[in-house]
C-alpha cells in the first residue's frame, strides 16, 4: 500500500496502525496458540544500549547502515528498522563468535577467495578489527572517524572497502565488507524476533507475508497481488 | 577402553533417509536393529512446528537444520597440486543433521534416472563409441539397470506421497507428463500439485519452442494420503518455507513424516542419537565387521557397539570418509589409477536465466518445494553426444519457490548491491520474477576424487576428508548447450530484462554460493572389484557384512536429484539382504 503514498505519511500511517496492533493479536477468542502472548515492542533506537558495541563502534555502525540502506526513496532506511539492533544482536551471539563454522588451524588466507572464509577472526572480531581500521583510515585521510563523514564521503569510503580499494590493517575489507552488507540485509528482512525489521516494514515495502506460511486457497489466484498485510512469529500483525 | 554395548543384529550409521527404510525391511525379518545417529533427535512437533520454523534467517540463513562444520567438514581444493583448505563455514552445498538427515531440508524433487546413466559408459561407447570418451572421465556402469530398480522406485514413490503427471506408463505415452522417461509400471501415487503462473507462462512458451512440458515429480503431497506403512500426509499449503526447513504441515517427504512413526513401533528397532560413529572395526582377518566404535556426545564416552551387519547409510561423503577410516576397501590413487575408496567423487551442473517482468505478479512466497514445471528435451538419452562434444544431459526447470527476501532477492543485471539505488531495485522487482533452470549431470574424473587430509582433524583427532574437484571442459560444454537452449525460450517470453548465470570456460569451482548438496561418489557400485568399492547389491567387496547406501554409490551424477534413485536402490540392496545374504552371509558376487 505504500507505493502511492509519500514517506511521510507512510511513517504516519505505520505509526498509527503500531498502535491497533496489541488489540488485534491479543485478543484470544481468535483462538491464537499460545506463543502468540504479546505483540512485539521494538525498541527505540536511540534509546537502545548495545550490548556488543562500544560507543564509537556504534556511531560507526549507524553511520553504515545508514547508507547501505538509506531512509531516501519509499521503504524504510536501516535505521527505521532498527537494523543496527539486530547486528549487535547476532554479533553478541553464536554467529558473532563463528560458533557453528570450522575455525581450527593453520590459516591459509593466501588461497583464492572461491575457497571460502579462511579467515582465523570470528565475525565479531572481524567487526571490531574492522570498525577500528576504518576509523584510522578516515582519520588519516579526511582528519575524522567514518561518523563524522558527510554522506558522500561515507558512500565512497563503503565502495573502496567493497571493490578492495582499501587495505585495512589486521582485517581484511572483504570479509569486514561482506559481513556488514550482509548483516545489514539480514536485518532488514528477517523476522523482527531477530530485533530488525522494526513494524515489519520491509515486508510490507515489498509485499512479503512474513510467517503467514499458508496459501493454498491463493495459488490459483494468478497475477494478483496478495491482499493481507504480512504476520511475524510472535503473532503480531503488520 | 571403550564400554562395550549389548550386541545387535544390524547396525545402520546414520539415520536419514536410508536408514529409515532399511529399518522398516530388516525389521520385518525379526532381526534387532539400531541406528547411530549423531545429530540430535528431531520430528514434525516439536522440532518443525508452525511457528517457530517460518524463520528464514535461523534456518534459511544460519542453517540451524544443517550440519555444522564445528563438528564435521571437509577440505577443500581444486586439483592434486594444491594445498586443501578447509570448508569453514557453510555454501556451496548443505549436509543434514540429526534424525531425517537431508530428508528433513530437501524441497521433494523426485526425479527416476534415465534407464541409460545407469548403464552410461556402454551406453556411450555403443551408440558414439569409445573414442568420444576423454581419457580422463572415469564413467562407469552402476551394475543394476532401471528394469531391476523399477519395482523399487515404484514403492519408495508410494512411501513419499509422490505427486506427478506420469508420461511413461509400460511404454504407452501420456499427453502432459514426461514422454522421455523410462517406462513405469504405474502412475505417480498422486496427481500434479497445482500450477503456478510460472508454470503457465513456461508451459506455454515450451510448447511454442515445440518441448515437451510436464509438472516436476513433487514429495510434495497434493492431497490427503495414507502411505503403505500407514503413515498419514496432509495437502501441501504452498507455505513457502521448504528449502532449508522441515515441514510444518505434513506434506512434504521426510523419514519422520513417512517412515519414523512406523518404524518405532517396532519392538525390534532401536535408535540413539548424538552417537557419532568413528570407525567400523574389522575382525583379526580383515574379512568381516564386529561392529562400530562412537563417542555418546552426551557423555563423551568411547562406545563399541557389537553387530552381525553393519550399513553406512551416512550422508555420501561420510560414508566415504569412514571406509578410509576403518580400512574397508584400498583407497583411490589418482596417480596409478588404482584403489577405489574416494574414487569418482561428482558433483552437479546447474545454470539459470532470471527473467523479469514489470506486469506479472508471482507471488513467490507462495511455493511448494518442488513447484515447477520441467522439460526432459535435452536429457542424456536425447543428446548426440558425437555431435554437440559432451556427454550429459539436463532438466529445465521453471520453478517458483521459497520465495523469501533475505535469501531469494534476484535483481537485475546492473543494479547496486546496496544504497537508495538497492531499495528500489528490490521494491521493483520482488514478486516480479521467474526463473528457468538447468539441472545437469556431471561426469567424474580420475583428478576428482575423496581422500583423507594430511593437515586438518575434526574434533576427536581424525583427519578431515579432502575433496579435490574442479569443472570439466565437457561438462561446461554441457551448460552453455543449455544456456543456448534456455535463453530462446527466455527471450520468446517478452520479459523486460533477463539475466544469465552459467559456468564458462574460465569458471572453477566456487564454495561460496549455494549450488546444490547432490555430491556423490566415493563409494561406489558396479561389476569390477578393480574399479568400484561396492558390488552391484552395494556391499563391500572386501568386507561382506558391510553395506554402503546411499549417493555415495553412484559412478558419476545423474542429470537429477539423487533422491530416488538413492532410496530405489537401498530397497534393491534389502531385497538382496533378505533373500539372499542373511540365508547364506558371504560375498552375494563372486569377485
Amino acid at each position: 500500500m505504500s507505493e502511492h503514498i509519500d514517506n511521510e505519511e507512510r511513517r504516519k500511517f505505520i505509526r498509527s496502525s503500531l498502535s491497533i496492533i496489541p488489540a488485534v493479536s491479543l485478543t484470544s477468542t481468535l483462538g491464537m496458540p499460545s506463543w502468540a502472548n504479546a505483540a512485539t515492542e521494538a525498541v527505540d533506537l536511540d534509546a537502545y544500549q548495545p550490548v556488543f558495541f562500544n560507543t564509537e563502534e556504534w556511531k560507526f555502525l549507524l553511520a553504515a547502515c545508514d547508507r547501505l540502506i538509506p531512509a531516501e526513496g519509499d521503504g524504510p532506511g536501516a535505521l527505521e528498522a532498527n537494523v543496527p539492533v539486530f547486528i549487535d544482536n547476532e554479533l553478541n551471539g553464536s554467529f558473532g563468535r563463528a560458533a557453528d563454522w570450522y575455525m581450527q588451524a593453520p590459516f591459509d588466507e593466501s588461497v583464492s577467495p572461491l575457497f571460502g572464509y579462511q579467515s582465523p577472526l570470528t565475525p565479531a572480531e572481524t567487526y571490531r578489527k574492522g570498525i577500528a581500521a576504518v576509523n584510522a583510515y578516515t582519520a588519516d585521510t579526511a582528519g575524522k572517524p567514518f561518523a563524522e563523514l558527510s554522506e558522500s564521503q561515507r558512500d565512497e569510503v563503503l565502495a573502496a572497502l567493497q571493490n578492495g580499494d582499501i587495505e585495512l590493517d589486521g582485517v581484511s575489507a572483504r570479509n569486514f565488507f561482506g559481513f556488514l552488507l550482509q548483516n545489514t540485509k539480514e536485518g532488514y528482512f528477517a523476522d523482527p524476533i531477530h530485533g530488525g525489521n522494526k513494524d515489519m516494514a520491509a515486508w510490507k515495502m515489498i509485499g512479503f507475508p512474513g510467517a503467514r506460511a499458508s496459501y493454498l486457497e491463493w495459488v490459483d489466484q494468478k497475477d494478483r497481488s496478495y491482499p493481507l498485510g504480512p504476520v511475524n512469529i510472535n503473532g503480531d500483525r503488520g | 577402553m571403550a564400554r562395550t554395548e549389548k550386541p545387535v543384529d544390524v547396525v545402520l550409521v546414520g539415520f536419514g533417509w536410508t536408514s529409515s527404510l532399511m529399518g522398516m525391511e530388516l525389521t520385518e525379518e525379526g532381526l534387532e536393529v539400531l541406528a547411530l545417529e549423531r545429530g540430535k533427535d528431531r520430528d514434525t512437533v516439536p522440532d518443525f512446528a508452525y511457528p517457530k520454523m517460518a524463520d528464514e534467517l535461523t534456518y534459511g540463513v544460519r542453517y540451524k537444520l544443517m550440519q555444522r562444520p564445528s563438528e564435521s567438514t571437509v577440505t577443500v581444493r581444486h586439483n592434486s597440486n594444491q594445498k586443501a583448505v578447509p570448508y569453514r563455514s557453510l555454501g556451496t552445498f548443505l549436509p543434514g543433521d540429526g534424525v531425517g538427515g537431508a530428508g528433513s531440508h530437501w524441497n521433494g524433487h523426485s526425479w527416476r534416472p534415465q534407464a541409460q546413466e545407469l548403464r552410461l559408459r556402454s551406453y556411450v561407447e555403443e551408440n558414439f563409441g569409445k573414442e568420444i570418451i576423454p581419457d580422463d572421465m572415469t564413467i562407469q556402469d552402476f551394475g543394476v539397470s532401471y528394469e531391476d530398480l523399477e519395482p523399487h522406485f515404484d514403492f519408495f514413490e508410494k512411501v513419499m506421497g509422490v505427486s506427478g503427471q506420469a508420461g511413461n506408463i509400460n511404454g504407452k505415452i501420456i499427453e502432459g507428463g514426461n514422454p522421455f522417461e523410462a517406462p513405469r509400471k504405474n502412475p505417480y501415487p498422486m496427481p500434479a500439485l497445482k500450477r503456478t503462473l510460472n508454470d503457465d507462462m513456461f508451459t506455454d512458451a515450451a510448447k511454442r519452442a515445440g518441448l515437451h512440458p510436464f509438472p516436476l515429480p513433487a514429495a510434495n503431497a497434493s492431497e490427503a494420503y495414507t502411505n503403505p506403512y500407514g503413515m498419514q500426509l496432509g495437502p501441501c499449503n504452498f507455505c513457502g518455507f521448504c528449502e532449508r526447513y522441515g515441514c510444518i504441515n505434513y506434506s512434504k517427504a521426510s523419514p519422520h513424516v513417512c517412515v519414523n512413526g512406523a518404524l518405532k513401533q517396532r519392538k525390534n528397532f532401536h535408535y540413539r542419537t548424538e552417537c557419532n560413529v568413528l570407525k567400523v572395526e574389522l575382525a583379526e582377518d580383515g574379512k568381516t565387521a564386529t561392529g562400530v566404535t562412537y563417542i555418546d556426545k552426551k557423555t563423551g564416552e568411547k562406545v563399541f557397539q557389537p553387530a552381525k551387519l553393519v550399513i553406512l547409510g551416512a550422508y555420501a561423503f561420510h560414508n566415504a570418509h569412514l571406509m578410509l577410516l576403518s580400512g574397508i576397501g584400498k583407497p583411490y590413487d589418482p596417480v596409478t589409477n588404482t584403489g577405489v575408496v574416494g574414487k569418482n567423487y561428482a558433483y552437479q551442473m546447474t545454470g539459470g536465466t532470471t527473467l523479469f517482468f514489470r506486469d506479472h505478479n508471482f507471488n513467490p512466497f507462495i511455493g511448494a518445494g518442488a513447484n515447477a514445471t520441467s522439460v526432459m528435451d535435452y536429457g542424456v538419452e536425447q543428446i548426440d553426444f558425437a555431435k554437440e562434444g559432451f556427454i550429459g544431459g539436463s532438466i529445465l526447470n521453471a520453478g517458483m519457490t521459497n520465495g523469501q527476501p533475505i535469501r531469494n532477492m534476484p535483481l537485475p543485471a546492473g543494479s547496486p548491491s546496496w544504497g537508495a539505488g538497492w531499495k528500489q531495485a528490490v521494491r521493483e522487482n520482488y514478486g516480479h520474477a521467474m526463473s528457468i533452470g538447468s539441472h545437469g549431470s556431471n561426469m567424474s574424473y580420475r583428478d576428482c576424487y575423496l581422500s583423507l587430509d594430511p593437515n586438518y582433524k575434526d574434533e576427536y583427532g581424525q583427519p578431515l576428508l579432502r575433496m579435490t574437484f574442479d569443472w570439466k571442459d565437457n561438462d561446461i560444454r554441457m551448460t552453455q548447450f543449455m544456456k543456448g537452449k534456455i535463453e530462446p525460450i527466455a527471450q520468446s517470453m517478452n520479459p523486460d530484462e533477463f539475466r544469465s548465470g552459467y559456468k564458462t570456460q574460465d569458471s572453477h569451482w566456487d564454495v561460496r554460493p549455494y549450488q546444490t548438496t547432490h555430491n556423490v561418489g566415493g563409494a561406489i557400485m558396479g561389476t569390477d572389484p578393480t574399479t568400484s568399492a561396492l558390488n552391484p547389491y552395494l556391499q563391500s567387496w572386501d568386507v561382506h557384512n558391510v553395506f554402503v547406501l546411499g549417493a555415495s554409490a553412484f559412478p558419476q551424477n545423474l542429470q537429477f536429484n539423487p533422491t530416488v534413485l538413492v532410496g530405489g536402490l537401498t530397497f534393491w540392496a534389502a531385497k538382496a539382504i533378505r533373500e539372499q545374504y542373511l540365508k547364506n552371509p558371504g560375498p552375494l558376487v563372486k569377485a
